[in-house]
Order: structure tokens, then C-alpha cells, then sequence
């Protein structure tokens, strides 16, 4: 499962990313705030239109605004 | 003794270290900008118990040495002293969110491995208590190796003691550390040294996330956000109305006194026509800025306006915009200029210079004096009784909301425009911390609010100043024969009759030619040049708008009103915005780029209005 299937709420653990979707700038900067391979994430919020973009997530005690496309980039297991 | 005279606050973006900078240096501020980029250097005077004065900088926040904007890359070279003509500081204060450890120390393990004395500032305890965190700064400090300091910046806790760690750290040496560490390890490191100094962990429900789950909901969240927009939107144009009001007043008592006191003389005239109703003009603002700025530092300080980025990012990315770009346009409702300076908090440089481009074409306050005069005097009051600006309910509100909107749809489409052409790259995407919620400091908006106010006052004493000048100048020499008109006689008027042939076939006459001239200042002084040319005694602003509206009726067709009016929506006629654009873009390619734009889509505009209200007879 991607991280933007993921449902609001429960913990989740990121089990893959396919760098190649993500500009470079992109995913230096999700590294920098903690978001890499075996981070543990959670959604926080959706937002209003176009389908639920952005999302917010939680890691850790903060909160982080990205994008859907930025999401599908990342494989994560329930836990 | 200590014998360093340079110290830096440096750390995550959100660890409260503007807080921190305010409460160490008060209201001693310098603010500058770090020479070849528009990334604001703050710097300020830290006195240290010894009595001796250290040059404190607050650098810009970042989550690492690895930079991914402007911000982070002046923190980079000026931390590792590669920036040209910045001294590295010789003493680093990292600045720690104590409720958020495991991320903060990622880029604090990153500057104590450097090797360069250094103390760290745990802050915000008092926010890890709300979210019921124990922490032991001394277990942190053994970890670390360095000294820790616990501080609660907006209560002025711990402050003397960080001070006296500051004025110690350079007798102590460099920090001894580890070997250097890759980002996974040391994200590692970090976790266990955050494990090991909270001492205890309750699951207190924390307040950001309930204030969250109203704020962020999908549709409180934008009703909220509008509701706010709207509150924010009457104070800055109810309020600010009697200041406004007051400060032209004295504006005009000055003029008056300079006419009282001086004979007449040329430079009488300089002094009351050209000097001070150019910059009076412009001061007039100052109340409007102020209110808007009042309302953007709380906002900000209270962490809500990261969430209002959230919120409309979905919106803008639909023209090839993120979140970022919603405040700086939001501003420019009320003047482009802080609307252009906010655009700093944009971290892609081409969302960035695509959020400046357009910025010019919100409907700012400037523009309602023309925008009211005109539809008082050509648009029927078919509702209501004859009123001015928003009270305008009916045909006359009508046409005010058709020129709002279509100055935000000729935002959108240039922007789309923009982001596939010349500032095309890939979606810069939407990544952005959103920070707790906290109650914002009167001290600290009143500082930021003082720079504010600052920095616009010192423009319009430079560049307005120069522009009111020139622009005198052109209309007074060279002086006319007895008999003459002085404006006919004039440079300007000269002007005027060359570009009476260029804005003819778009329905205007040489009266208005002349008046675009002068409104180069900006847009609102149309309508008192427009008053001059009609020959009209400008009093009372109503007494004003009514009579130039019967004179304008007199010599102006409806279509060449409306003409007119479409003008205004896209005309980039003031100085101020251009100046500050050259300032954030540092050159002359982009202003140049707006002024051209703009005026053709005023050209295009006006023209395409005229022709088709002719067209329609009316």
C-alpha cells in the first residue's frame, strides 16, 4: 500500500521509496524532517478539494504538510 | 574574559529562535540582507555579563547543512564561514524545540560535530510540559558534550544563564565529538540521545493536535479560514480609515504651514506639491500596512498560517502554485508591497518569482479612489443611493466585483502561463512543517511590526521621495510663457501629447495621458491629477468625487470609462511595487519584465473594453 491509501489514524511503518518519483530538492527536504526508509508516519488530516490534497502526517511530535504525488512515492505496512 | 565578538542562533525552522533573538537583544536590531540574495540578515547586540558586546546574527532556520533553499544555503556558508564578507561565527548557540527532540538534534548532532564552541539553548520547555515530557537538560548536556541551557524564550526564563554560557563557551574550546556520522545514523544517535534525556512521557492529549482536528477539518477548516480572511480584510479597510484620514490630514496641515511661512517660490512649490503630496500620498498607506502586517505576525507566530497554506494549496496548485504563495497574494489585496516582501517565505525560487509576477494584479487599496470615482460617476446607482467604494450595493458593487475578479483571473491565467513557460520546472510539490500552536508575544509583534514600519517609511523617504521629484520636475519645467498653461509647457505635457497617439485607440483622451503620468507614483493619484486637470479646488474627498464625477461625465464617453477602469485592473502604475520587485529579484530583468507585461495587458484590455462597449452603443 502507498502512503496516500494509508486511512487517518493508525501507525504505519515506510517500507520502500521509489526515489525516481521524487525531484531531488523534494526528497532531500522529506529526508531532512525525518520522512525516510523504516520512519513510523500516520495521517493526520486530508485536505478539502481535488480529491484529498494535501495530507498532513504526523512523525514523531510533528506535523507535516506534502502532497499526494510526494505520497504515492512511499510503500507502507500497518503496524 | 572572553575574547570572541560574534555569536549565531542557529536551528530547525519552529524552535522558537526569533523568540529567543528578541528576548536576548530587544529591540536592537539591525535587519539587512545578506549581500547578493534576498535572504534578511538579523542581527543585534548581545551584552554579556562582563559588560562586553557581542554581534549576535539569528540565521536562518534550516533542517541541516545539505540546503535546498536560499534560507538554508546562507546558513550553510555562513556556519561553515564560506559566505563572502560574513565572518563565521565564533560561537554557535543551537537552538532546540524541547517538545520535539529526536527531529531537532538530527541538525544539532550535525553542528557539534564541526568542532566549534558551542552551547545549546533547550527552548519551549514550557510547550513539553503542555504535552507532558519530562526532560533532563544536565542528561542531555553529558550526551552532547556541550552545555545545555534550558530557556522559555517568551517568558525571559534562563536567558542570564545561556548568556553567561555564551561568554564562557569560547574559554571552554571546541567541542569534542564523535566521528562524523552520516543523516540515517545520526538520526539514530538522535533518537537514542532524545530516549535517554525525557525522563518521563505522559499521553496528555496535546492542544495542537484537538486545535487541528476544527482548524484542518474539511470544512470548518475553510470556513474558519474565510471567516478570519473576512475579519482581517474589514480591519484593514474599516480601521485603518480614521489613521489614514489623520495622517493626510496632517499632511495637508504641513503643506498649509510650508504655504504660511515660505514666500512663494518655485521651491515652495516643490516642497508642497511635489514632495509632500508624493510622499504624503504614499505615507497615507501606512495604517492600512500596519493593520495587515498586525494581523500576518500573529497569525504566523501563532503557527495558524501554515495551516491556512494547507488549506488553499489544493487551490493554487492548480495554476502551478503551492500553499506558500496564498499569503503573499492575500497581502496584496491590500498593497503589492508587503504582498512581494512576504514572498520570502516561498522556498522555490520559481513559485517564488511566479507569486511576485502576478502579485501586482490583486486589487489592492490604491486602486478603489480611481475605481470609486469613476463607477460614482458612470455606473448608475440602480439599487441604492449613490455611495462609494464597499457600500456599494447593485450595478455599481457589480462592476467593483467584476474588476476584483478580473484582476484574480488574470492572476491565475498568467501564472499558468508563467509556470509553463518562463518559470517552468518541475511542480516545486508542497513539503512544510506545520509548527505547534502557540500564543503569540505582544513584544514580539510590536518588534516585527517596528521593522515593518521601518522599512516602508525608509522607502518612501528614498525612492518615492526621488520619484516625486522627477516627477515635479517634468511638470513644472520648462516654465511656461505668461498666458500658457504650465502643464502644456511642460516635459510632461509634452509626454502627454506623444502618448495621447499611443492610448487613442483605446479610447482615451490627452486629459487622460496627462493623468497617467504622474499616477507612474501611484494609482490613486490619478484621480487628484485628473481633479487638477478639470481645474477643480480639491477640499473634502466627497466634495471631490462629486464634482470631478460631473466633469468626467462632461468630457469622457461611457466606453472610454469603462476603458478606463480595465486599465487600472492591470496597469502597473506604482513605483513602489516596481522598486521593491527589483530589490527582491535583485536586477532589473524582472521589473522590467512586470512593467512590459502588464502595461500590454492594459493596453490589450482597455482596448478589447472600449471597442466592444462601442460596438454595443453604449
Amino acid at each position: 500500500m502507498t502512503l496516500d491509501h494509508l486511512p487517518l489514524g493508525p501507525r504505519a511503518r515506510i517500507v520502500a521509496i521509489d526515489w525516481s518519483l521524487l525531484a531531488d530538492d523534494e526528497a532531500q527536504r522529506l529526508r531532512a524532517l525525518g520522512i525516510d526508509l523504516g520512519a513510523q508516519v500516520a495521517l493526520a488530516h486530508r485536505g478539502v478539494f481535488g480529491g484529498g490534497d494535501p495530507l498532513a502526517l504526523t512523525i514523531g511530535r510533528m506535523t507535516v504538510a506534502l502532497r499526494r504525488s510526494h505520497a504515492r512515492a512511499m510503500q507502507v505496512e500497518e503496524i | 574574559m572572553s575574547n570572541f565578538r560574534t555569536a549565531a542562533l542557529v536551528g530547525n525552522p519552529n524552535a522558537g529562535k526569533s523568540a529567543l533573538f528578541n528576548a536576548l537583544t530587544g529591540a536592537r536590531q539591525k535587519i539587512a540582507n545578506y549581500a547578493g540574495v534576498t535572504v534578511e540578515r538579523k542581527s543585534g547586540r548581545l551584552v554579556l555579563p562582563s559588560g562586553e558586546p557581542v554581534e549576535l546574527t539569528d540565521l536562518p532556520g534550516s533542517y541541516g547543512l545539505d540546503a535546498t533553499s536560499p534560507d538554508e544555503e546562507v546558513t550553510r556558508k555562513v556556519v561553515l564561514g564560506l559566505f563572502p564578507g560574513e565572518a563565521a561565527p565564533e560561537v554557535l548557540v543551537i537552538v532546540l524545540d524541547a517538545s520535539n527532540l529526536e527531529q531537532h538534534l538530527v541538525f544539532a548532532l550535525e553542528l557539534i560535530e564541526l568542532g566549534k564552541p558551542t552551547v545549546v539553548a533547550l527552548n519551549m520547555l514550557d510547550l513539553a510540559e503542555r504535552d507532558g515530557l519530562t526532560i533532563d537538560p544536565a542528561a542531555l548536556a553529558s550526551e552532547l558534550g556541550v552545555p545545555v541551557i534550558p530557556t522559555v524564550a517568551v517568558r525571559r526564563k534562563g536567558l542570564a544563564e545561556l548568556t553567561q554560557a555564551i561568554a564562557e563557551a569560547e574559554a571552554r574550546g571546541p567541542s569534542p565529538r564523535g566521528p562524523h556520522e552520516f543523516m540515517a545514523e545520526r538520526r539514530l544517535t538522535a533518537q537514542t540521545i532524545a530516549g535517554s534525556a525525557i525522563l518521563s512521557e505522559t499521553s496528555k492529549h496535546r492542544l495542537h493536535a484537538r486545535l487541528d482536528q476544527v482548524l484542518l477539518h474539511p470544512w470548518m477548516g475553510p470556513l474558519i479560514l474565510f471567516a478570519l480572511l473576512f475579519v482581517v480584510f474589514q480591519a484593514v479597510f474599516a480601521g485603518a480609515t480614521p489613521f489614514a484620514d489623520a495622517l493626510q490630514g496632517g499632511v495637508d496641515w504641513l503643506g498649509v504651514q510650508v504655504r504660511n511661512i515660505m514666500p512663494p517660490s518655485l521651491f515652495r512649490d516643490l516642497l508642497t506639491d511635489g514632495i509632500l503630496s508624493g510622499v504624503g500620498s504614499v505615507v497615507v498607506f501606512l495604517p492600512q500596512i500596519l493593520i495587515l502586517f498586525f494581523f500576518i505576525l500573529a497569525l504566523e507566530a501563532s503557527g495558524y498560517m501554515a495551516r491556512a497554506a494547507f488549506l488553499m494549496d489544493r487551490m493554487m496548485a492548480g495554476v502551478g502554485l503551492s500553499g506558500r504563495s496564498f499569503i503573499p497574494l492575500l497581502s496584496s489585496f491590500a498593497c503589492a508591497i508587503p504582498g512581494i516582501m512576504a514572498t520570502r517565505g516561498i522556498t522555490d525560487p520559481r513559485d517564488r518569482l511566479t507569486t511576485i509576477l502576478i502579485a501586482p494584479m490583486m486589487t489592492c487599496s490604491a486602486r478603489l479612489p480611481v475605481y470609486a470615482v469613476i463607477i460614482a460617476a458612470f455606473i448608475p446607482a440602480r439599487t441604492v443611493g449613490p455611495g462609494i467604494g464597499l457600500n456599494l450595493i447593485g450595478l455599481q458593487g457589480l462592476v467593483l466585483f467584476v474588476l476584483y475578479v478580473s484582476g484574480i483571473l488574470g492572476a491565475m491565467v498568467v501564472a499558468m502561463v508563467l509556470r509553463s513557460s518562463l518559470t517552468k520546472g518541475a511542480a516545486s510539490g508542497f513539503i512544510m512543517e506545520l509548527p505547534k500552536y502557540q500564543m503569540p508575544r505582544v513584544k514580539d509583534l510590536a518588534i516585527g511590526l517596528y521593522q515593518r514600519a521601518w522599512i516602508f517609511m525608509r522607502r518612501a523617504g528614498t525612492i518615492i521621495f526621488t520619484v516625486a521629484v522627477i516627477l515635479w520636475l517634468l511638470l513644472n519645467f520648462p516654465r511656461a510663457a505668461p498666458g500658457e498653461s504650465q502643464v502644456d509647457a511642460s516635459i510632461a505635457g509634452h509626454v502627454a501629447n506623444g502618448l495621447a497617439l499611443v492610448v487613442e485607440p483605446i479610447g482615451f483622451n490627452r486629459d487622460i495621458a496627462l493623468a497617467l503620468i504622474p499616477a507612474m507614483a501611484a494609482r490613486e493619484v490619478a484621480v487628484s491629477s485628473l481633479a487638477t486637470t478639470y481645474a477643480i479646488d480639491a477640499k473634502g474627498d466627497d466634495a471631490t468625487a462629486i464634482a470631478l464625477g460631473s466633469q468626467l461625465k462632461a468630457h469622457w464617453s461611457l466606453p472610454t470609462a469603462l476603458a478606463f477602469l480595465a486599465w487600472f485592473v492591470f496597469a502597473p502604475q506604482c513605483l513602489s511595487t516596481i522598486a521593491v520587485t527589483r530589490r527582491e529579484t535583485n536586477g532589473w530583468k524582472w521589473p522590467g519584465f512586470m512593467l512590459l507585461y502588464l502595461f500590454a495587458l492594459a493596453y490589450i484590455f482597455a482596448g478589447i473594453t472600449y471597442w466592444s462597449a462601442v460596438a454595443l452603443g453604449l
